[in-house]
């Protein structure tokens, strides 16, 4: 899915302008980014600043106002809906702040959600779901409901939810924010374990500096802008 | 099928509010079914009411008798092939509860006016040699038990015989099956002869006339003819077709077929609002998780399914228990205890009934699964 360049992500000159009434609130300005194939990036910022709008719109779920974003080799910004539900349901994996596991399933059914969407045999996804499991170490949790799991055990199934599909990109929006330090930790080993063993590309948006130390790279972003970029 | 675990699911959520809804879709196709019942026993005589035949009765109210000798008047009419009569008996077997039509006929012309009613050859000679001699439709006399030899008393409350007291005693020589389903097998026939040598009062009477027409075509002209030679008599006529007559004696009690529309429409609009209500909030309460389906990849087109096929589920397993326990309803039986000849669960009624399910379950969920198709996945993702 990477360019020539071994880039997966780029964004070209991208505005984001919210209207509230008459007002335009513009949160991104002219933004460029690249982000290269397997890479563990982190985005920071104040709240306010444009974090979440920016990963939405990696994810194909907002449109820029203006510029490009392309992902692999595809423009996901001049996608219809239906084709950025299909384009994200197979190269996207999501994991969420406060989780948003359905609290009527089970862990192996709330990882299975994503591959519905999917051709695949019962078995197949049973398969597919396993290993999920058992990559962020939940395979004998997998008859619990969210109900019946720490905060922490939530969060891993909402990983595995977001890499059943095996996406090419992983966006993390605040993944640590509603744990404990200790228990942040264990869901950070785990997104670098699997940017290191499994090469996936990975966006984490966060407000911990001790989260986002232990990412590649970390942006930060200022009033729509990015500042230049800070060593790891 | 894959998603019927996800369906299943949303079902625990809120158990006791969907228990509460499907047993309120379950009461409206008990009833549905109930009633459809119902209003086909109210109809039924006038569907299966020959098109060749005609009946005459007293033009001022069919209590009013008809003289017997007018029955050789009405054979002379141009248009008639042939002419007998029938009367009210109103008698009690056993119990003033046990309802069913008692009528004196002349045995050989009625069953030549009925033919759908089949009768054995041999009980057919059996009551026309016997002059005690009575018949009965199966569904009566399994419904009492009857064989054929049994003695059969009826206790007057009009006709009361000569010989004092208030019973009649039939020979029941024969039962009677129907031709069709919905031939009228409740029916207790008896000799006609018998009836008017030993009644009390109100001999040469008769209660009303069937004709017979030549050309169903021409019922209009006969029955003009009839009424003309008896009119400025002291019992004028009033002839119509046999299903506008037996539509007239069902509507005695209102029109059966407007109350029942009535009661069913009131009953599904309630269910309407139930069911979408149940929708709507579940929607509602889901903004979020919606928004989560969307983000992971899933369409409007698959979002607006999922909602309608809960919908359609809610309705199908409500449905579908109304209309099975609807249809053993109605199998128990009659609830008036035989004032409706034919009870039955009309086929046609249970596929509309199967029909109003899947509409129930589409419209029940229609606008709550738009709501969600609408539901943009940042702005579902922010609601609590």
């Amino acid at each position: 899915m990477t360019d020539a360049t071994g880039s997966l992500v780029r964004m070209q000159g991208v505005e984001k302008v919210f209207r509230r009434g008459s007002e335009q609130i513009h949160v991104l300005h002219q933004l460029d980014l690249e982000i290269a194939s397997g890479e563990f990036l982190a985005l920071m910022g104040p709240s306010g600043s444009g974090k979440t709008t920016l990963l939405n719109l990696l994810a194909g779920l907002d449109r820029p106002t203006r510029g490009s974003v392309e992902v692999g080799e595809q423009r996901i910004d001049r996608m219809s809906q239906r084709q950025l539900a299909r384009w994200r349901a197979r190269h996207v994996g999501l994991v969420f702040q406060f989780y948003n596991l359905l609290p009527v399933l089970s862990a192996a059914r709330n990882v299975e959600l994503p591959l519905l969407l999917v051709p695949l045999s019962r078995r197949q996804r049973q398969q597919q779901v396993a290993t999920a499991l058992d990559i962020v170490g939940l395979a004998h949790r997998a008859r619990h409901q969210p109900s019946q799991l720490s905060g922490g055990e939530q969060q891993r199934v909402g990983i595995a939810r977001a890499l059943v599909t095996d996406p090419t990109l992983i966006l993390a929006d605040e993944p640590t924010g509603d744990l404990d330090r200790k228990t942040g930790d264990g869901i950070l080993d785990l997104l670098a374990a699997l940017q290191r063993e499994h090469g996936k590309t990975i966006v984490m948006v966060t407000h911990d500096p001790h989260a986002a130390a232990r990412a590649q790279r970390t942006l930060h972003l200022l009033d729509g802008q990015l500042s230049p970029e800070m060593a790891a | 099928m894959k998603y019927l675990g996800l369906l299943l699911a949303n079902f625990r959520r809120h158990r006791i509010r969907a228990l509460l809804t499907v047993l309120s879709i379950v009461v409206a196709f008990v009833l549905f079914g109930y009633l459809a019942a119902i209003d086909k026993a109210f109809e039924m005589g006038v569907e299966v009411a020959g098109a060749d035949r005609l009946v005459v009765r007293h033009k001022v109210a069919i209590i009013q008798p008809l003289p017997q000798s007018y029955e050789r008047e009405i054979e002379q009419i141009a248009g008639v092939v042939d002419a007998t009569h029938a009367s009210w008996f109103g008698g009690i077997y056993q119990d003033p509860r046990n309802f069913f039509g008692q009528f004196p006929v002349k045995p050989e012309e009625f069953l030549a006016m009925y033919p759908e009613m089949l009768l054995p050859a041999a009980q057919r000679e059996a009551w026309l040699a016997t002059r005690t001699g009575a018949v009965a439709g199966r569904t009566i006399a399994e419904r009492y038990g009857w064989e054929v030899g049994d003695r059969i008393p009826i206790q007057a409350t009009i006709w009361r015989p000569k010989g004092g007291g208030n019973t009649w005693e039939f020979d029941l020589v024969g039962i009677y099956d129907g031709a069709e389903k919905e031939t009228d097998t409740t029916l207790f026939l008896f000799r006609y002869d018998y009836f008017e040598e030993n009644r009390a009062f109100g001999s040469g009477n008769v209660g009303w006339y069937y004709i017979r027409v030549a050309d169903p075509g021409r019922s209009a002209q006969v029955a003009a003819a009839v009424d003309a030679a008896f009119a400025n008599s002291p019992a004028e006529t009033k002839t119509e077709t046999e299903g506008a007559f037996v539509q007239g004696f069902a509507e005695q009690a209102g029109n059966v077929g407007a109350i029942v529309v009535a009661i069913l429409s009131a009953v599904f609009v309630t269910i309407l609002l139930v069911a979408g209500n149940t929708m709507a909030q579940a929607v509602r309460e889901r903004t979020r998780e919606l928004g989560v389906l969307k983000a992971l990849g899933f369409s409007n087109g698959q979002v607006l399914g999922l909602v309608l096929a809960e919908s359609c589920l809610l309705a199908v397993v409500g449905g579908g228990l109304g209309l099975a326990l609807g249809w053993m309803l109605v199998a128990a039986g009659d609830p008036t205890g035989g004032a409706l000849p034919m009870f039955f669960y009309p086929v046609e009624d249970l596929l509309r009934g199967v029909l109003f399910v899947v509409l129930l379950g589409v419209a029940a969920g229609l606008l709550p699964a738009l709501q969600a198709t609408r539901l943009r996945p940042v702005e579902a993702l922010r609601r609590e």
